[in-house]
C-alpha cells in the first residue's frame, strides 16, 4: 500500500475499493486495486490507453454486467456494502452512481423527456414536481437558461456541448451520490469543455465525482485527487497538487511530463 | 536530469536544453564580471570598470531572454512535475544572477572611486576582501555546477559555505571599524570598502538562493525558509 498523506486521512470515503481484480475473460485488466474515492471531491483517473482507468470506472456502477465474460473480484464498498456482491440491485446502484460517457448520448426524445425518463424509473412524481425536478437538474447542469424555451424539442438537436450537459443533467436528475464521467469532454470544443469543467467544479459540493480523462491538464484543473494507472495497476494516488508538481513515482513523472518512451 | 528519458515531443527537450545552456552562459558571464571587479579592486587596474559596467547590459539581456523563454515554454508545453519546477527555478535563478551582476557593477564602481581618490587600503594579513570575494565566486560557480548536474549534494555544500562568507564579511567590518576609530581620515575609504564587502556578501546570498532552487528543481523540496532552530 502506498504511503497516505495525513490530510487525506480526515476525509470520508464515498467509495472504498479493496483488492479489486477485473477480468475480461481470462485477461486480468485491473490488478489488485486499493483506493478510496472521497466524498464531495473530484478524483481524476489518468493513464495511457488500455491502463484500466475506464474499466475501473465501469466497475463502480457495474456497467460491465451488461457484457458476458467480464467479472470483478474483491470489494467495492459504497455505504458499507460490497456492490460487487451477487444480490445487488444494479438498477438502484446506477441511480446512486450515475455515469456520463465520452460521446453525448441523448435519448431520441424531447429535452424534457430526456430528464424525466430516468426519474420515472425510480420515482413517481406528480406533473408539477416532475417539472420542478427537470428544471432543477437542467439548472444544476448549467443548461436551463439555454433550453427553457424549447423543452419539447428533440435533445438530439442541441449542440455537442449542450448534449453533454443534458446527459449530465439526466445523471443528476435521479439525485445520485456519485457521478462517473468517462472522458466527458473528449468530443467537445474548447469552450464547451471549459463549461463542463466549470460545471464539475459546481457539482462537487453535492456529488462525489470520478472522472477519466486523457487530457492531463484537465485532470490537473478539475480534480482534487489524481490516480495514475498503468497496465492495470494503480501506480500512484494522491492530491492533485502533489501529483502534478512532485509525483512520487518515476512512471507518473514520465507520463505527466510527456516522456513515455 | 540525465535520468529522465526524452520527451515524446523532441522540440520540448530542445527548448529545455536551450534554457539550461542560456542559464549557464549567463552564469559564466556574471562570474567573470565579479572576478574582474574584485581584480580591479585589488590591482587598481580600473580601466576594466567600464567593461564590467557594459557587460551588465548583456546580463540584463540574458535575464529578459531567459524569462521570455520560460513564459514560452509554459504557454506552449504546459510543463508538469520536474519540467515545471525547472521553469520556475530557472526564472528565480536568473533573477539572482542578474542581481549578482549588479553587485559586480557596484564592486567595480567602488573600486574605481577608491583608486581614483588614492584611498585603497589593503587590510594586510587579516581576512581581506579578495579572500571573501573568491569564496563568493566559488559559491556561485559551484551553484551553477550543481544546477548543470542537478546535484543536490553540491547545492547543500554551497548553502553551507555561505556561513563562511558571512563570517568573513563580519571580520572585514570589525577590522575597518578599528581603522576608522584609530584614524578618522580613513572613514571615507573604509566606507567604500564596506560597500564592496557588502556586495561580496550579497553575491554569496544569491549563490545560496540559486543552490536552494537547484534543490527545489531536483527534489521538489522548498528549503528557503526553514523553521527557526537554535544555532549549535
Amino acid at each position: 500500500m502506498m504511503p497516505v498523506d495525513q490530510s487525506i486521512q480526515n476525509l470520508t470515503p464515498e467509495i472504498s475499493i479493496r483488492d479489486l481484480n477485473f477480468y475480461y475473460g481470462k485477461t486480468l485488466a485491473l490488478k489488485n486495486i486499493n483506493l478510496d474515492i472521497f466524498k464531495g471531491k473530484v478524483t481524476a483517473f489518468i493513464g495511457p490507453s488500455g491502463c484500466g482507468k475506464s474499466t475501473l470506472l465501469r466497475t463502480i456502477n457495474r456497467m460491465y454486467d451488461l457484457y458476458p465474460g467480464q467479472r470483478a473480484e474483491g470489494e467495492l464498498l459504497i455505504e458499507g456494502s460490497n456492490i460487487l456482491d451477487k444480490g445487488v440491485d444494479t438498477i438502484a446502484l446506477r441511480a446512486k452512481v450515475g455515469m456520463v460517457f465520452q460521446k453525448p448520448t441523448p435519448f431520441p426524445m424531447s429535452i424534457y423527456e430526456n430528464i424525466a425518463f430516468g426519474v420515472r424509473m425510480h420515482e413517481r412524481l406528480s406533473r408539477s414536481r416532475m417539472d420542478d425536478r427537470v428544471e432543477w437538474a437542467l439548472t444544476k447542469a448549467a443548461l436551463w437558461d439555454e433550453v427553457k424555451d424549447k423543452l419539447n424539442q428533440a435533445g438530439t438537436g442541441l449542440s455537442g456541448g449542450q448534449q453533454q450537459r443534458l446527459c449530465i443533467a439526466r445523471g443528476v436528475a435521479v439525485k445520485p451520490s456519485v457521478l462517473l464521467l468517462d472522458e466527458p469532454t473528449s468530443a467537445l470544443d474548447p469552450i464547451s469543455t471549459m463549461r463542463i469543467e466549470e460545471l464539475i467544479h459546481e457539482l462537487k459540493s453535492e456529488f462525489t465525482i470520478a472522472i477519466v480523462t486523457h487530457n492531463m491538464q484537465q485532470a490537473a484543473r478539475v480534480s482534487d485527487f489524481t490516480a495514475y494507472m498503468y497496465l492495470g495497476e494503480l501506480v500512484e494516488f494522491g492530491k492533485t497538487d502533489d501529483v502534478f508538481i512532485k509525483p512520487k513515482d518515476k512512471r507518473t513523472e514520465d507520463y505527466i511530463t510527456g516522456r513515455m518512451g | 536530469m540525465s535520468e529522465h528519458v526524452q520527451h515524446v515531443i523532441r522540440a520540448f527537450d530542445e527548448e529545455l536544453n536551450r534554457l539550461r545552456t542560456h542559464v549557464l552562459e549567463m552564469g559564466g558571464l556574471v562570474e567573470s564580471q565579479i572576478q574582474a571587479a574584485t581584480d580591479a579592486y585589488h590591482t587598481g587596474e580600473i580601466k576594466v570598470v567600464a567593461d564590467i559596467v557594459a557587460a551588465d547590459k548583456k546580463v540584463n539581456d540574458f535575464e529578459q531572454m531567459i524569462d521570455d523563454e520560460c513564459v514560452q515554454v509554459i504557454a506552449k508545453r504546459q510543463p508538469a512535475a520536474f519540467d515545471l519546477r525547472l521553469i520556475m527555478g530557472v526564472s528565480k535563478i536568473v533573477t539572482n544572477l542578474e542581481r549578482a551582476g549588479d553587485e559586480a557593477k557596484k564592486i567595480a564602481k567602488g573600486a574605481r572611486r577608491l583608486h581614483e581618490r588614492g584611498q585603497f587600503m589593503a587590510p594586510g594579513d587579516a581576512i581581506d576582501v579578495r579572500h571573501v570575494a573568491s569564496m563568493a565566486v566559488t559559491m556561485l560557480r559551484q551553484a551553477l555546477d550543481a544546477f548543470a548536474r542537478m546535484d543536490t549534494a553540491a547545492a547543500v555544500e554551497v548553502i553551507r559555505s555561505d556561513d563562511d562568507v558571512d563570517v568573513g564579511f563580519k571580520a572585514i567590518i570589525r577590522q575597518l571599524v578599528t581603522f576608522m576609530m584609530e584614524d578618522p581620515r580613513t572613514i571615507s575609504g573604509a566606507m567604500d570598502v564596506i560597500w564592496i564587502a557588502r556586495s561580496v556578501e550579497r553575491i554569496g546570498d544569491h549563490a545560496t538562493n540559486i543552490a536552494e532552487q537547484v534543490i527545489y528543481i531536483a527534489e521538489g523540496r522548498d528549503i528557503r525558509h526553514p523553521p527557526k532552530e537554535k544555532k549549535a
